[in-house]
């Protein structure tokens, strides 16, 4: 750029430079971020520590220390309902990451239909997680639901005998499955990202040196994707920590506290308990734990993808 | 650059339309007329509301705006207003346990001095009513509510099914008696089982419905029913809050069991999550002998093509071993304190209060609490469930209405459930847990709870 042009470029144009133009634009996420992020999170931070009851508002806030923390971290309840949590994510991920890759090796394939197939595959993840709870909902009514009919048909077990949300021993099982049946394509996607990226010109050199298939899957296919598998292990275990409309619609934590997910606790302490000062800690308490446990799963990605 | 200097202009353009629609768009709210916007839940009575509505808009030229909610989200979405000081509501029909709280938190209007200077006396309402939705602390004379819709937990059954002479005879010669409503739950739990798995005109039917509901309220509003009937009650009325020996009372543990057995024996497969709607859908399908519901939901029974009319049949909450009552329902109505509009909200009061306004509010399916309505002579042959209705008001029992009444009331949905439903641990264990969540939560309240 010649100096005069250069010179016109940077020149305050009716008044306002183009720094302070860029600033402009970006000041309106930052003012956002700080208003629905940060500005909350710290608030919620210092309810923590308080008494806060929005349902007494009218008695004096009083600051407790670590009161609510100890609370939570001594209550057996709490526990329980980390661990159905974690046994939640660990089932449905593990399930989302074989079905799903399974999925994506057979999408990655050309065959008849396949555009069809693949939006059928993809359907579930792009309903509301409400819609699905709803859908899941009929689905699984023990007397006119399709679902008991099905089993019936493989089992003989009568139709209305059982049913899977209001059985201890069948709820936990079927969180993950609908789970598993909306969001396994989107493992799928992920893992089929990860499949195109790999250059053809290996699998020729390996069919030169006559690897089998399995050879091929094992040496080149499965090392080559690891890194998108493990993305969305991530990306899949963070949401089902998180995991709240579905389940409250399929189950509402039932039977029981059965399926009562942690998130689920969290809601019923602060948006119907009023519990405001422990359900802050509480919130600050899963939050540290998801925070640091990405981490520890990032730092473990970023080594694989260097190997 | 050029797309900068048309940046420049086109956001100094976008900032003005802005404003500019801004301006005029208040301003054609401001120019509209007067509005006041009612908060209730999105179920029968509304609708009755609504149609008794126009009468008070073509009188006082007040258009009426109604903002329903479904049962489910009902506390979740206007506790949540009335706690963040929302404008939404200028009138709430607020459920009967919000009364402490709405009171202490100041989100209700007293309505002490407007009833005075209206001369509206809570005299003339039902008494439960006005014990149950109007005062706080309750027994005293501080009101902050009318009375609006009264409501219990009553049953339906089926009536054509119950005079049927094959199954009479069938019912006589195994229980010995002959088959009506019950009058005690020893016998609801006989014909239901009678009806259990019984196939009347080719069709397989189940028992009785009862509340089952985790999320809300639900299987509480179920299980208190046979409580109270049982011996339970909330705390020592001789020791406010006392509750050891009282909640978890070795007869309240067998009405708790008893429960457990009517789910168990008598109730149809899935029914472990299930509330109003639920029920209502159980029985209008032919599914069930004998429903639990609100009376409130009655007429729209009675209305019903299918099972309504002949087919249908009333009775008041059965007895138990210890006493006679029944779970009450129902809200009150109250001028929201943060509202604008405070003087056309109290207008709206005056007028709801008159008799004619009362009897018309009966007569489309809403239910007064008005002594003038529902003990005139001919109330109890104005509709099939009105005796009924009349027997119940005489005998309800509430929850806690304490401020706190969301964590009890939480506390008892998650230990009834765990054992009703996940058998989970034993009748005595669960109250004594249910006790022990309740201290906790009065405690944290600051009240002092005796053990003994």
């Amino acid at each position: 750029m010649s100096e005069p042009a250069r010179s016109r470029a940077t020149r305050p144009v009716r008044g306002l430079s183009d720094r302070t133009i860029a600033w402009l634009f970006v000041a309106p996420t930052i003012a956002l971020l700080l208003a629905i992020n940060i500005f909350p999170l710290v608030w919620m931070i210092r309810l923590s520590f308080t008494s806060l009851n929005l349902s007494m508002s009218y008695l004096p806030l009083r600051f407790v220390g670590l009161d609510n923390f100890r609370d939570i971290l001594t209550d057996e309840d709490v526990w329980f309902r980390l661990q159905t949590t974690a046994q939640f994510v660990i089932w449905s991920v593990a399930l989302q990451v074989v079905i799903g890759y399974g999925l994506a090796l057979l999408i990655n394939r050309q065959f008849r239909g396949h555009s069809f197939w693949t939006t059928i595959i993809l359907m579930p993840m792009m309903l509301s997680p409400a819609v699905v709870g709803n859908f899941w909902t009929l689905l699984l009514q023990p007397q006119i639901g399709p679902f008991n009919y099905l089993i019936s048909m493989f089992t003989g077990v009568p139709p209305s005998s059982f049913s899977m949300t209001g059985q201890v021993s069948l709820a936990p099982w079927t969180i993950v499955l609908v789970d598993t049946w909306m969001w396994a394509p989107y493992v799928m996607l992920i893992c089929l990202a990860g499949l195109r990226s790999i250059p053809d010109y290996i699998y020729e050199a390996a069919e030169v040196d006559r690897a089998s298939a399995w050879r091929q899957f094992w040496s080149i296919t499965l090392p080559m994707t690891v890194p998108f598998l493990m993305l969305a292990v991530l990306f899949r275990a963070i949401e089902n920590f998180k995991m709240f409309d579905m389940v409250n619609l399929l189950t509402s934590g039932g039977p029981g506290s059965t399926t009562e997910l942690v998130s689920i606790t969290l809601k019923r302490a602060a948006f119907e308990k009023w519990r405001t000062g422990y359900s802050s800690a509480l919130a600050i308490i899963l939050f540290v734990t998801v925070f640091g446990a990405a981490n520890i799963y990032v730092k473990a990605l970023n080594k694989v993808k260097q190997r | 650059m050029r797309t900068f200097n048309w940046l420049r202009s086109s956001t100094a353009t976008m900032v003005l339309g802005t404003a500019l629609l801004g301006i005029f768009g208040g301003g054609e709210a401001a120019a509209q007329g007067k509005q006041l916007t009612l908060c209730w839940a999105a179920w029968d009575p509304a609708n009755a509301l609504v149609e008794l509505g126009k009468d008070f808009t073509k009188q006082s030229g007040i258009e009426m705006k109604y903002e329903f909610v479904p049962w489910t989200s009902y506390a979740d979405r206007f506790l949540n207003e009335l706690n963040s000081h929302g404008k939404l509501c200028d009138l709430i029909i607020g459920d009967s346990q919000w009364i402490g709280g709405a009171a202490e938190n100041k989100w209700y209007v007293k309505l002490n001095d407007f009833f005075d200077k209206e001369k509206i006396s809570m005299d003339d309402f039902v008494p439960a009513t006005v014990v149950g939705y109007s005062q706080w602390p309750k027994n005293s004379p501080n009101y902050w509510a009318l009375p609006a819709m009264a409501d219990a937990v009553g049953w339906t059954y089926r009536k054509d099914w119950f005079s049927r002479p094959e199954i009479q005879s069938a019912f006589k010669a195994k229980y010995g008696r002959d088959l009506a409503p019950p009058k005690t739950y020893d016998e609801l739990k006989q014909i239901a089982e009678f009806f259990q798995g019984r196939e009347i005109d080719g069709k397989k039917v189940y028992g009785a419905y009862i509340f089952t509901e985790r999320g809300s309220e639900g299987i509480t509003m179920g299980v208190t029913n046979v409580l109270y009937n049982y011996g339970f009650a909330y705390d020592n009325p001789k020791k406010p809050y006392q509750m050891q020996g009282v909640v978890n009372s070795p007869e309240a543990a067998k009405g708790l069991e008893f429960y457990k057995e009517l789910y168990k024996c008598c109730t149809a497969p899935g029914m472990t999550n299930a509330y109003m709607q639920e029920g209502l859908d159980a029985f209008k399908s032919g599914q069930v002998a004998m429903q639990m519901n609100w009376f409130a939901f009655f007429p729209g029974l009675y209305k019903d093509p299918n099972v309504g009319g002949d087919k249908i049949g009333f009775f008041v909450n059965p007895a138990g071993p210890n006493g006679h009552f029944t779970q009450l329902g129902g809200q009150g109505i109250s001028v929201v304190a943060t509202s604008d509009r405070k003087n056309d909200a109290l207008a709206y009061i005056k007028w709801f209060a008159q008799p004619a306004v009362q009897q018309k509010w009966w007569q489309l399916g809403g239910y007064s609490a008005l002594k003038a309505v529902v003990d005139a002579p001919d109330f109890p042959k104005s509709a099939a469930f009105a005796p009924q209705f009349l027997e119940s008001m005489g005998i309800v029992k509430d929850f806690w209405a304490e401020p706190s009444y969301a964590q009890l009331l939480l506390d008892m949905q998650k230990r009834v459930h765990d054992y009703v439903v996940a058998d989970k641990g034993t009748a005595q264990q669960t109250l004594d847990l249910l006790v022990k969540d309740w201290t906790k939560v009065f405690k944290e309240q600051g009240k002092q709870v005796a053990s003994q």
